[in-house]
């Protein structure tokens, strides 16, 4: 059974629809990244999953239960990694967590000891020398470690990510994703994440869903996504000081027939698969010149 | 486990947790303190004044009122404000993605405003007190008087305050109105002085809030029997008080629950980060 399963939906502002016949599913223990443009609709998605907005049509399970009206047992199966602010500034990091944790202690299954010990979990987000810290003297970088600690906190079935590493530097980043998945591959954690970063898809995500203008244009692993999506290698070589360059779908075949013909004068070859960014810009580019008249529609319809 | 009872627990923590963090910073009850300074010295100057037709000095009179004043005021702002402010900053919503986070919220808030109410009590009480003899008749029954009154007016004030701030839009907006209708009411609700002075087509109307009840149910606690001379009936009221005052807490007891599952439920990570983004321009 999926974790997540999202069918026909529909979120509307006034007469523009946000999102629009959206639908996917997330098996157990998948790892999800919802990548697109500002604007695309993925954090309103998100938030429709996580239970706090409501949709405007569709239909939705999460966790087996549409999270409109899931109650409190519901929630305390999810985890959500929300950006802090100034919240809580007085607590300490060691504190918060144990009274947050607390709240869990009633849901502990035989398979799943709720919370998670204080200090192992401070240990694992490389806390440990701030454990007494105040929470308003950490840094950008600390306080989202705490994010992400709070989120995990309930050892949820299901956890879900907006933008984990916006903001960060690329050194925070990548600790931040190291650690992400080291605490989750262990227990088995569903994630739902947003991101408009790529490389971010590339390195946490089992499978990506593109999201644009509200739909889903493509669904797919990291992998397949570069591969099918754009279907292209670029193979660059030269021959006696010329350079040249071939677009193909079939770069094994080409090249053996390069060497057949030219043998060993073929020089400086480069084979290059396109790339996940390429399959991205190449989608997007795609929906946005075939869907550009699709606002002015909207438009005259709005009236009625 | 019980949750709810699990969450109620952890909610009663959260309020201490929060009243001793509100305790190790010097800021928080220095407002507190700064109107403690300037009321006891308003009626230091005034204590020589009697109340027209009795031996009361004006100042013995008005410090009661003054504790029933401090009462409403603190708890309804405190309640207010924190939880304008902890809704534009987050707070709120890191309850609401915790299982039964919202009951423990709320339940930090019913332990930690009343224990800093009755510390600003505390600051205005010990040296207003020794300044001005009182209480004026020494009995056990007076600070009973006070106890039970303190807790109606607790129960009065601090739901409508939670819902209060739960309706602002805008952490800054229950501040101005609770101000400013608090200041209005403690002017016709008899706490400086005697609310006989005040226009008759006055009176009802101050009947209506807790202020009024307020005042007199301390003047009843610390005064002279005789004292309640100066109250509109010429006596204590102590049935109208509790039934005024239990009648604000069940509407606010009814209404708070309602106004803050819909503040909660408005909440999400991206109404969070806009406000952020709308502090962030009215700071920068």
């Amino acid at each position: 059974m999926s974790v997540v399963d999202v069918r026909g939906l529909r979120m509307r502002y006034g007469s523009v629809d946000v999102l629009d016949d959206v639908n996917f599913q997330v098996g157990a223990g998948e790892v999800v990244a919802i990548l697109g443009p500002n604007g695309a609709g993925k954090t309103t998605t998100l938030e429709i999953l996580e239970g706090f907005r409501r949709r405007s049509a569709g239909e939705i399970a999460v966790l087996g239960t549409d999270p409109a009206t899931a109650g409190e047992t519901w929630r305390a199966r999810t985890g959500v990694v929300l950006q802090s602010w100034r919240d809580h500034g007085r607590w300490g990091v060691a504190e918060l967590l144990r009274h947050l944790g607390s709240l869990y202690l009633p849901f502990a299954t035989a398979e799943r000891a709720r919370p998670r010990d204080i200090d192992e979990l401070i240990a694992a987000v490389g806390l440990t020398g701030r454990r007494d810290a105040k929470i308003r003297t950490l840094s950008g970088g600390e306080r989202r470690r705490l994010d992400l600690a709070i989120g995990i906190i309930g050892r949820p079935d299901l956890l879900f990510l907006d933008e984990p590493t916006a903001g960060l530097d690329p050194q925070a980043r990548r600790a931040l994703r190291e650690l992400l998945h080291e605490v989750v591959d262990r227990d088995d954690t569903t994630i739902v994440m947003t991101t408009h970063d790529l490389d971010e898809a590339a390195h946490l995500a089992d499978r990506i869903l593109i999201l644009d203008r509200g739909r889903i244009v493509a669904d797919g692993s990291p992998d397949q996504l570069a591969k099918r999506m754009s279907g292209r290698a670029e193979v660059r070589w030269s021959i006696a000081g010329d350079k040249f360059v071939h677009t193909g779908t079939d770069p094994t075949a080409f090249v053996r027939e390069l060497f057949a013909q030219h043998g060993a004068h073929v020089a400086d070859l480069e084979v290059r698969h396109a790339s996940l960014e390429d399959a991205y810009m190449a989608i997007v580019q795609r929906q946005e010149s075939g869907m550009a008249t699709a606002p002015l529609v909207a438009l005259e319809e709005a009236p009625a | 486990m019980n949750p709810t009872t699990q969450a109620v627990r952890t909610g009663v923590r959260r309020g201490l947790t929060e009243f001793r963090h509100s305790m190790s910073g010097a800021e928080s009850y220095s407002f507190t303190v700064f109107l403690a300074v300037i009321i006891l010295t308003v009626l230091y100057l005034l204590r020589g004044h009697t109340i027209p037709g009795t031996s009361l000095s004006l100042a013995t009179v008005a410090l009661p009122g003054v504790v029933g004043m401090l009462v409403a005021f603190n708890t309804t702002l405190n309640a207010a404000f924190t939880v304008a402010i902890e809704r534009e900053d987050g707070t709120l919503l890191r309850a609401r993605a915790a299982p039964y986070g919202v009951v423990s919220y709320v339940a930090g808030q019913v332990v930690r405003v009343p224990l800093t109410t009755v510390v600003s009590l505390v600051i205005v009480m010990v040296p207003g007190f020794l300044l001005f003899h009182l209480p004026d008749h020494a009995s056990a029954g007076g600070w009973l008087t006070f106890a039970w009154v303190l807790v109606l007016g607790l129960a009065a004030t601090l739901p409508f305050g939670l819902a209060i701030g739960a309706l602002a839009g805008d952490p800054r907006s229950p501040a101005q109105s609770v101000g400013l209708v608090s200041i209005v009411l403690v002017g016709i609700s008899g706490i400086f002085y005697p609310v006989t002075a005040m226009p008759g087509w006055l009176h009802p109307i101050a009947q209506v809030f807790p202020y009024y009840w307020l005042g007199t149910g301390m003047r009843s606690a610390f005064l002279p029997p005789s004292a309640a001379a100066v109250e509109l009936s010429g006596s204590w009221q102590h049935w109208q008080t509790a039934a005024v005052l239990g009648a604000w807490a069940v509407v606010g007891l009814l209404l708070a629950p309602v106004a803050l599952r819909n503040a909660a439920r408005e909440e999400s990570g991206a109404s969070v980060s806009a406000r952020r983004d709308r502090a962030m321009q009215r700071l920068g």
